[in-house]
């Protein structure tokens, strides 16, 4: 749409001024009102009428196939139903009923660390995932990656026979061609072999490691991530003199202040802290006391966007800022001599340290060692340790002060003829590593390399040998928690596709075991040192609960060396006229393992709500100062390394600094992950992986198309997000529903529901806006992606989407996320105008969609004020084998010519009054669970029986932030919100 | 000319009805449905055998039709308790020794198949009282298995609709060849069982 747009920025900021900042808007082009924005708004589905604009069909020529279309398509009523085979087993496994889904407790790791998850199998095919509600990193919630990776299971692009030198290989072939090389090794007593992993917890992985490495002490074991903690690791170590993990207890926690960090989204133990946060965060209810966020951020984040008071400020300047906090909190810390925010910083610290013993500081991990370090010490200083922050022996088997120093001595090895045998288990360093390494050079000159890998990607095509690696799913491993919980990871399903299916087995050849088993390696170190006397049942309890009892690090009493901190060297001050800019992991395909996963490709990024690509975010004011336009195409050169990639102007990133997202410009990714963005580990080097200052950004006249969907569905303007302070709040508690306009009387009768009647209450106060939740419905409900063509038509089929709403400035605006479903109306618009009825009322209150009946008029769809409904204009769903393994069985898959919409997970509800039925029962509250629901890690989702006095969601509805969107059509919507509300500091100026 | 225009439009209305007709008759005729149509199958399995001959229970081979939306299929295992003993060398019965002993499980070929955006649960109609031989007729005397019902939408609906006319005692499931003792019997075990039959014709009871 924004193809041809010309923004001014100026003019967008006038305009902003005359709305006097009380308004949320969504995007520029809406603000700069232009032309094109009008045309898209006005027509509903873009383009829809304009398929064919880039064929060179005639009307004769179209005329011509919509007549055959029309005879062919009578002719298909002809056909009867295929015969359908039923096979039965032969021998009929305990516990398998067909028809009836089975749930097995495993984990999900990601950067080594382990998420409890319970996966729901449908004879023998997982199918969805959900948290573990016993294991502490989960509590019954996932993140969007957790979500996503059940298609990385069945993802037709993953490698599946083992290659040599890029020929078809098998593994006896390999076997010979180990236990040759390792002939050799056994002399030499391992010199020149090299193990290159990734963060590892895992204690059966840790444990061949250390076996491995007896066996070859000559050999060494390097780990390297393009996402580490290394700078975490570092602060603690100049903090305490050691490593340690550290561990937030945001249950006890007042007054939280973020450091550069996205500790609700992403990084060990987010899901968690995101539902320990949300309960203090929380007043439905009559509460009214919350807890309050503060965010020094240097590129947008979730954080930020939901913190009472966010500093948008440039990478290199939050340590200025931590050291001027920290002296504050008593710290001796040398301080810069100035600085900006002084009535800001006074009042975070007035708040801190009114709240000691009940605030806490947390440090990001793009932030360098020293604010790691500093953070440390104000927490001590605050009291905080032991109540909101506790110690632990590092989770990771060996932590690495720095993977990158681990790296560079690696490929310093290569170059120095050192290596000749190098085993890569999982990673894809010839993508990842730091530019000035040039890791993928250094690998080729290994005589004897090895790949174990999901995919043949950029570094198995480098390698002599790749073997196809099983996915989590498929195979039998171990992992911890952020607070070290072990769980044993089971296998759901036996791998799709053959070869030396897991790390464990691959280092237990090399140990010389024969056809070893990935089941019997994992098991015979717990044997070892479970420590229990009836192994039997500590083995089937820990997988049956998805962790092992008293697994979890205890905390350590560890003391900040005061001295070290306060005598750390300033860093580099970057001058006003540097351009800095900040490298992240993308919010949906992180480091580029998840590239190829398509729901997480199509998913909408959190403030830029990107799909499909990365691009360079940049504030207004800088975008203004280049007169870059958005989709214009710079070029960013940093040491005579160059970048290019599109624009994207983001409101709220800080000014002269732009942002840049890991994971894209795979070039061995897959079909689907190939070729898209740019990478921008061109100019990311060990020494910055973070940040860099003193960049070059020249334009290149080129545009490039960025598939965003923050303007569609827009439902222009109408009060449709409503937020107070709590003080607000407190002095008038029903805000939220002032200034609401009566409804309309309405001409048809009223329904009546006197059974159950179904509902949805989402609580905007506790929305991080992470999108755990549509990854989530998408699994459940079989719903498509379709591709970033589509997406640019305003066609994604996402049932529940996060609308981004900004309100204020330009250059800072307040940001609030607001899922919208389908309201499931009592009123609905959709129904009345449906010719054939395709869209009706149940007894309960839900707004069916009936797929068999749909003609596809989609009338319904442009009578949807909400604009919730989705049609699959092409068909969308796929026949792929793999893939077609992963869908819900109680799902319909839609075909071309349907509409669909948020059922409230239909099939679940049917399941929960089945079994109340033959139980002779009621329903009871919280038996029915949507897919959104039990994903959300804030809870800020509940649904239930509005008819049933006693329900979480009856009391919600009655509580007085509830409101209703667009009330006044007379709808009656089902699915209602909780106002937001917030908790800025009362001293004045501080409205950051 | 009066004559023919007339007898033209008499005949032209008449091969429409005589289309019409015609074409009903073939989306009704059980070459469609399956209706009256024995299905053959790899064995050529007798339930008249099975349950009048020997009196079998339906819940000795189907055993989660009160417990799972999928009345299930016996495995081959289920054949083997009695026929590894009696039996044991008929011809008849050869893929299911090969399947035993091969571990290759046997391939049927459904009688009742639902369209895939229809969801049917056994469980749900066995607990409240709808007999198999609602639906599948008269089980025990088919040598070969066929269907009786056209499962067509109406026909559902015609029990969903009003479950009295069907319905019978949760004992009387299994009963073949079943009779209500009065004419309001129907009506009691509705309210006996609290069927909300108002929301039975609900689209969202079957599709989703």
């Amino acid at each position: 749409m924004s193809n041809n747009t010309q923004l001014d920025i100026r003019q967008i900021r006038a305009t902003l001024q005359s709305k006097q900042g009380s308004e949320y808007w969504r995007c520029l082009e809406e603000l700069a009102e232009t032309e094109e924005f009008r045309e898209f708004l006005h027509r509903e589905f873009p383009r829809e009428a304009s398929v064919w604009d880039d064929s060179s069909m005639g009307r004769r020529q179209f005329l011509m196939l919509m007549g055959a279309s029309l005879a062919l398509a009578g002719l298909n009523a002809c056909t009867k139903q295929p015969d359908e085979k039923i096979i039965p087993f032969v021998r009929s496994p305990e516990f398998v009923t067909p028809g009836v889904p089975l749930s097995f407790a495993t984990a999900m790791v990601q950067g080594g660390f382990a998420t409890g998850i319970l996966v729901t199998s449908h004879m023998g095919r997982p199918t969805k995932i959900e948290g573990n509600p016993d294991h502490p990193a989960s509590l019954g919630a996932t993140d969007a990656f957790t979500q996503a990776s059940i298609l990385s299971l069945y993802d037709p692009d993953r490698s599946q026979v083992p290659l040599n030198r890029g020929l078809i290989g098998t593994r006896d072939k390999f076997l010979q061609a180990l236990s040759q090389a390792l002939q050799a090794k056994k002399a030499s007593g391992g010199a020149g072999l090299r193990i290159l992993t990734e963060t590892v917890t895992s204690p059966t992985l840790g444990d061949q490691l250390a076996r491995l490495l007896r066996q070859f002490p000559r050999a060494r074991w390097h780990q390297y991530e393009p996402v580490s903690m290394d700078y975490a690791r570092e602060g603690a170590r100049i903090a305490f003199g050691r490593i340690v993990t550290t561990r937030y207890h945001l249950d006890k926690a007042d007054v939280v202040l973020s450091l550069d960090s996205d500790f609700l989204t992403h990084g060990p133990g987010a899901v968690r802290y995101a539902r320990d946060f949300a309960q203090k965060r929380k007043v439905a209810g009559g509460k009214q006391t919350m807890n309050r966020l503060y965010s020094i951020e240097s590129s947008p984040t979730n954080v930020g966007a939901i913190a009472d008071h966010r500093l948008s400020v440039r990478p290199h300047d939050v340590e200025a800022l931590t050291r001027r906090i920290a002296r504050g909190a008593g710290v001796l810390v040398e301080t810069p001599q100035s600085g900006n925010h002084d009535t800001w910083l006074a009042a975070l610290v007035q708040d801190l340290r009114t709240h000691q013993g009940s605030s806490v500081v947390i440090p990001g991990l793009y932030q360098p060692p020293a604010v790691h370090a500093l953070a440390h010490a104000i927490n001590e200083r605050l009291g905080n340790v032991g109540k909101t922050v506790s110690y632990s022996e590092p989770v990771e088997i060996q932590p690495e002060q720095s993977q990158a120093e681990s790296l560079r001595k690696l490929v310093s090895d290569i170059r120095d003829g050192q290596v000749d045998m190098l085993v890569i288990l999982g990673g894809n360093p010839v993508y990842d590593a730091p530019a000035d390494l040039d890791f993928g050079g250094a690998l080729a000159s290994v005589a004897f390399s090895v790949h174990l890998g999901l995919y043949a990607d950029e570094t198995a095509a480098e390698c002599t040998w790749h073997l196809p690696q099983a996915h989590s799913l498929e195979t039998w491993s171990d992992a911890r928690a952020y607070d070290g919980t072990a769980t044993i990871l089971q296998p759901l399903i036996t791998p799709l596709y053959a070869g030396v299916s897991s790390d464990h087995e691959l280092l237990e050849l090399m140990l010389g075991t024969a056809e070893p088993k990935s089941y019997d390696i994992v098991r015979e170190f717990w044997r070892r040192h479970s420590g229990s006397r009836d192994f039997e049942t500590f083995w089937r309890t820990s997988l049956n609960s998805g962790l092992v009892a008293g697994s979890t690090f205890p905390s350590r009493n560890v003391r900040v060396r005061m001295q070290e901190v306060q005598s750390l060297p300033p860093g580099r001050a970057v001058p006003g006229d540097e351009l800095s800019l900040a490298f992240r992991p993308d919010p949906t395909v992180w480091d580029g393992r998840y590239a190829n996963n398509g729901w997480l490709q199509e998913l909408p990024k959190p403030l830029t709500t990107l799909t499909w690509d990365n691009a360079i975010l940049v504030s207004p004011a800088t975008a203004g100062r280049f007169d870059l336009q958005n989709e214009s195409v710079v070029e960013i050169a940093y040491n005579g390394r160059k970048i290019a990639g599109p624009v994207w102007i983001t409101p709220g990133h800080p000014d002269q600094t732009v942002t840049v997202h890991l994971g894209y410009g795979r070039t061995k990714a897959g079909r689907i992950g190939s070729k898209r963005g740019f990478n921008v580990h061109a100019i990311r080097t060990s020494d910055a992986p973070w940040s860099i200052a003193g960049i070059g950004l020249a334009k290149t006249g080129a545009k490039s198309r960025l598939a965003v969907t923050q303007h569609h569905h827009l439902m222009e303007g109408r009060n449709l997000v409503r937020s107070a302070s709590l003080a607000e709040y407190v002095a008038n508690p029903v805000f939220a529903k002032e200034h609401q306009p009566s409804a309309q009387p309405s001409l048809y009768p009223e329904h009546e529901y006197d059974g159950y009647a179904w509902g949805m209450s989402i609580d905007l106060s506790a929305c991080t806006g992470c999108n755990a939740c549509v990854v989530a419905c998408q699994a459940e409900n079989n719903i498509p992606i379709v591709g970033k063509d589509q997406v640019l038509a305003g066609r994604e089929m996402h049932w529940i989407r996060i609308d981004r709403y900004y309100k204020g400035s330009l250059d800072d605006p307040e940001v609030v996320f607001q899922p919208v479903t389908c309201m499931h109306c009592e009123n609905a618009p959709c129904e009345v105008v449906c010719p054939v009825a395709a869209t009706v009322h149940d007894s309960e209150g839900l707004n069916v969609m009936v797929y068999n009946r749909c003609i596809g008029t989609r009338y319904c769809s442009n009578n949807c004020p909400y604009k919730v409904r989705r049609f699959n204009f092409l068909q969308y769903s796929t026949d792929e084998p793999t893939l077609a393994m992963q869908k819900n069985p109680e799902v319909t898959v839609r075909s071309r010519g349907v509409m669909e919409k948020c059922s409230y997970c239909v099939q679940r509800i049917s399941a929960a009054r089945i079994e109340a039925k033959k139980e002779g029962r009621e329903i009871r509250d919280g038996e029915v669970v949507t897919a959104c629901q039990a994903a959300c890690p804030s809870q800020a989702i509940v649904f239930g029986n509005i008819n049933d006095p006693d329900s979480r969601i009856a009391k919600l509805k009655a509580d007085p932030l509830d409101y209703g969107l667009l009330t006044e059509l007379n709808t009656k919507p089902r699915t209602s919100y909780l106002a937001r509300v917030t908790n800025p500091h009362q001293e004045p100026g501080t409205s950051a | 000319m009066k004559v023919v225009s007339r007898a033209s439009i008499v005949a032209f209305l008449l091969v429409l009805a005589l289309l019409v007709w015609v074409g009903s008759s073939i989306y009704r005729a059980g070459y469609t449905t399956g209706v009256g149509v024995p299905r053959e199958q790899p064995i050529p399995f007798s339930h008249e055998h099975h349950v009048s001959g020997l009196g079998i229970s339906c819940e000795y081979c189907h055993v989660s039709v009160t417990e799972a939306s999928f009345a299930g299929i016996p495995p081959t295992y289920t054949c083997m308790t009695c026929h590894s003993q009696i039996w044991n060398t008929s011809p008849m019965l050869a893929a299911v020794r090969t399947s035993a002993a091969t571990g290759k499980p046997l391939t049927w070929i459904r009688v009742h198949d639902l369209p895939d955006f229809t969801y049917f649960n056994h469980s749900i109609h066995v607990n409240k009282g709808i007999g198999c031989e609602t639906c599948h007729g008269p089980v025990d005397k088919m040598p070969l298995t066929w269907r009786v019902n056209t499962l067509f939408m109406s026909w559902c609906l015609e029990c969903h609709r009003a479950p009295e006319k069907f319905i019978r005692p949760r004992e009387e499931v299994f009963t073949m060849d079943w009779k209500p003792s009065g004419a309001e019997e129907g009506k009691d075990l509705v309210k006996k069982y609290g069927i909300a039959v108002k929301q039975l014709s609900d689209c969202s009871i079957c599709h989703r």
